[in-house]
């Protein structure tokens, strides 16, 4: 009747906590949506038409993913911070638990957020050649490093008084290693040069995933437990 | 399994402000302990302070079973506060809200336990709303429900009383009592009604 | 009394540093005497990075004990690094424009780490700011710096092999900066390191005498 649950349970009823209250209110999702929307109108708009080279046309392509990644990611910590709920959590689920499901959380939103901007993306710009195997995987490991590393600076940010642009100063400097590889596999994916080009910054962009990870599941601890 | 709470002289302070200086008790199971004091005198604070979510800025505040210490780690699993500055999910329905924090630390329950749940604290036929349509009093006794699944070694009530009816208040004594006489039950408050039985009190205007 | 001889020490051999800067011969001579900057350039982008190393492992050591002068002396190496980190910046800055004709080049793998380390302490001060409790500022600024740290090993290793192959021509700019240290060109290098590190230490102390006066005071009252 009454089961005891496995590490792997806990942190995935964070994670469906999340997801049902996010898809009862759909505030993330929206300002999210809108958010990258806004930007890849306003890129398209004013240099979509012209020849960019495709070093110019993947940089665009990841800036629109990281503000618009800014404009809700810390979401997950600070309405639990905001509507006192942090203090409950705290005394139930433990900071492993917590972690993993927010960010499971984070990831997901990201993976929605390049599964919209993506092909409008390369509709809206002209891209007529794209070599697909590539662009899925710097994307997919993409998310999977900005995820990692921006899952803990919500969770800071979630906790100063005075949030406004703090998640974006914070993470920049920490994601700026990150928007380098992604941009440099981005480009062989629309110049068409192959994975010799691209197999570099497919590996790093991997070990950038794993590092964030592993150093902020060790830091989240203290950051949870106080 | 005899649990034991011991506190030596701790002191909390936010900045400059001191909230509570010095202070040492220890409660065993079965056993009370009640918080009174008038409002901003540190009740709230040192209740977070037994349950860890604040940090001592001096002393030590210790659990032990049969004179072992509990860990860090494991501290959580043994006590748990029921505090109007503790909220719920209020997007969630009252059921999830049960279900998700009884998974969240440890236990996996099923759906009829969880309406039975419900039923004693009077909640029958409202686990399916949100909580955000809950009334104050509703929501004290959900947390009441929280408790009485999890039933932990300690249980710190911040007001018990509060915002809850005349049936609100015998649920609100009743789970008292049965922590009272098996396990640890910690209290803060200014109403007298609360304190029956219970002859360990800390004054925290002195 | 040490300390005033000490203190009286360092200032005389400051002073000598800057003399023997300016009337030795320039250190190096295709650049001419611009090059001179390179005796006050390097030591501070020393200075810096030893700043922040010194702020890592008090993060690291609060983390531990939450000792309440940890965190200041974290805050306080980080406000002093952040100082040198500017200057550095800017002699770099001069430095470029007299060697390589611009300002700035984000292929130069020193810049680029300088600057992450601007951008982190920029970022870690600006959080610092923005928290009111002070142990949570200790706290979330501490991980905070611990976190962002390995992010400039990442892209002072990582970046130069990206780019090589993006700007292959401006790596050859490099072989202008090589120097011949030796005789008094060297012996003033290494004096002005000294002369830096130990100014480091000395405004790092006085901070922190300052904080223990402060804190025995607001303790008595």
């Amino acid at each position: 009747m009454n089961r005891s649950s496995t590490w792997i349970t806990k942190a995935a009823a964070v994670f469906t906590k999340d997801l049902r209250c996010e898809l009862r209110t759909r505030y993330s999702l929206t300002t999210l949506a809108m958010f990258a929307f806004t930007t890849l109108v306003v890129v398209s708009f004013s240099v979509g038409q012209g020849g960019l080279s495709p070093r110019v046309q993947a940089a665009l392509f990841w800036i629109i993913v990281f503000f618009s990644a800014m404009s809700s990611l810390a979401g997950a910590f600070v309405k639990e911070e905001d509507t006192g709920t942090a203090q409950t959590l705290r005394l139930y689920a433990s900071a492993p638990v917590v972690y993993a499901g927010k960010l499971l959380f984070n990831m997901l939103l990201l993976f929605l957020l390049s599964l919209l901007v993506t092909p409008l993306y390369i509709i809206f710009m002209n891209i007529t050649q794209v070599n697909w195997a590539i662009l899925a995987a710097v994307i997919a490991l993409g998310v999977v490093g900005l995820a990692g590393a921006t899952t803990i600076i919500g969770a800071i940010v979630a906790q100063a008084g005075v949030r406004g642009a703090l998640l974006a100063v914070l993470s920049f400097p920490v994601l700026l290693p990150l928007l380098v590889l992604a941009i440099n596999g981005t480009t062989a994916a629309f110049d068409m040069s192959g994975w010799t080009n691209a197999i570099d910054s497919i590996r790093l962009l991997a070990a950038y995933g794993v590092i964030m990870i592993t150093a902020s599941s060790v830091l989240f601890e203290f950051i949870w437990n106080g | 399994m005899a649990i034991r709470l011991s506190v030596e002289n701790i002191s909390k302070s936010f900045g400059a402000r001191k909230v509570i200086t010095d202070l040492s008790f220890t409660i065993a199971a079965p056993g009370a302990l009640g918080i009174i004091g008038r409002n901003g005198s540190g009740k709230t604070t040192l209740l977070k302070l037994l349950c860890h979510l604040y940090r001592p800025t001096r002393g030590r505040i210790e659990m032990m079973r049969d004179d072992n210490e509990i860990k860090r780690e494991d501290f959580f699993y043994h006590i748990k506060m029921v505090s109007p500055e503790l909220a719920l999910y209020q997007m969630l329905t009252g059921l999830e809200n049960l279900r998700f924090f009884a998974t969240v630390s440890g236990v996996e329950f099923s759906r009829p336990v969880l309406e039975e749940t419900l039923d004693r604290v009077g909640l029958t036929g409202r686990g399916n709303d949100r909580v955000e349509t809950y009334s104050a009093g509703m929501k004290q006794r959900l947390k009441y429900a929280l408790s009485l699944l999890t039933s932990p070694p300690v249980l710190l009530l911040d007001e018990p009383t509060a915002n809850l009816d005349d049936t609100g208040r015998k649920i609100a004594f009743e789970i008292m009592r049965q922590q009272r006489e098996k396990r640890i039950l910690v209290i803060a408050t200014n109403e007298p009604e609360d304190l029956q039985n219970i002859e360990q009190i800390i004054n925290l205007d002195n | 009394m040490v300390r005033t001889l000490l203190q009286f020490g360092l200032f005389l051999l400051l002073a000598a540093v800057i003399c023997f800067s300016f009337i030795t011969p320039a250190p190096q001579q295709q650049i001419g005497e611009a090059s001179r900057i390179f005796y006050y350039h390097i030591p501070m982008a020393w200075v810096t990075v030893l700043a922040y190393l010194i702020n890592l492992i008090y993060s690291i050591r609060y983390l531990k004990t939450r000792a309440v002068l940890d965190d200041w002396r974290a805050l306080w190496s980080a406000e002093i690094g952040t100082v040198f980190c500017l200057l550095a910046t800017l002699s770099g800055a001069i430095f470029a424009k007299v060697t390589w004709g611009v300002y700035w080049n984000w292929s130069e793998p020193r810049m680029l780490s300088i600057f992450m380390l601007l951008l982190i302490y920029g970022a870690y001060l600006s959080l610092r700011a923005a928290l009111a409790n002070p142990e949570r500022k200790g706290l979330l600024s501490a991980v905070y710096a611990i976190f962002a740290f390995p992010a400039v090993p990442f892209f002072v290793f990582v970046f130069p092999r990206i780019t090589e192959s993006l700007h292959p021509a401006e790596s050859v700019l490099d072989k202008n900066l090589e120097m011949q240290m030796s005789g008094p060109v060297l012996w003033i290098f290494l004096l002005s390191l000294f002369c830096f590190t130990a100014l480091f230490f000395w405004i790092f102390s006085l901070g922190n005498r300052l904080q223990r006066l402060r804190l025995a005071v607001n303790g008595g009252a």
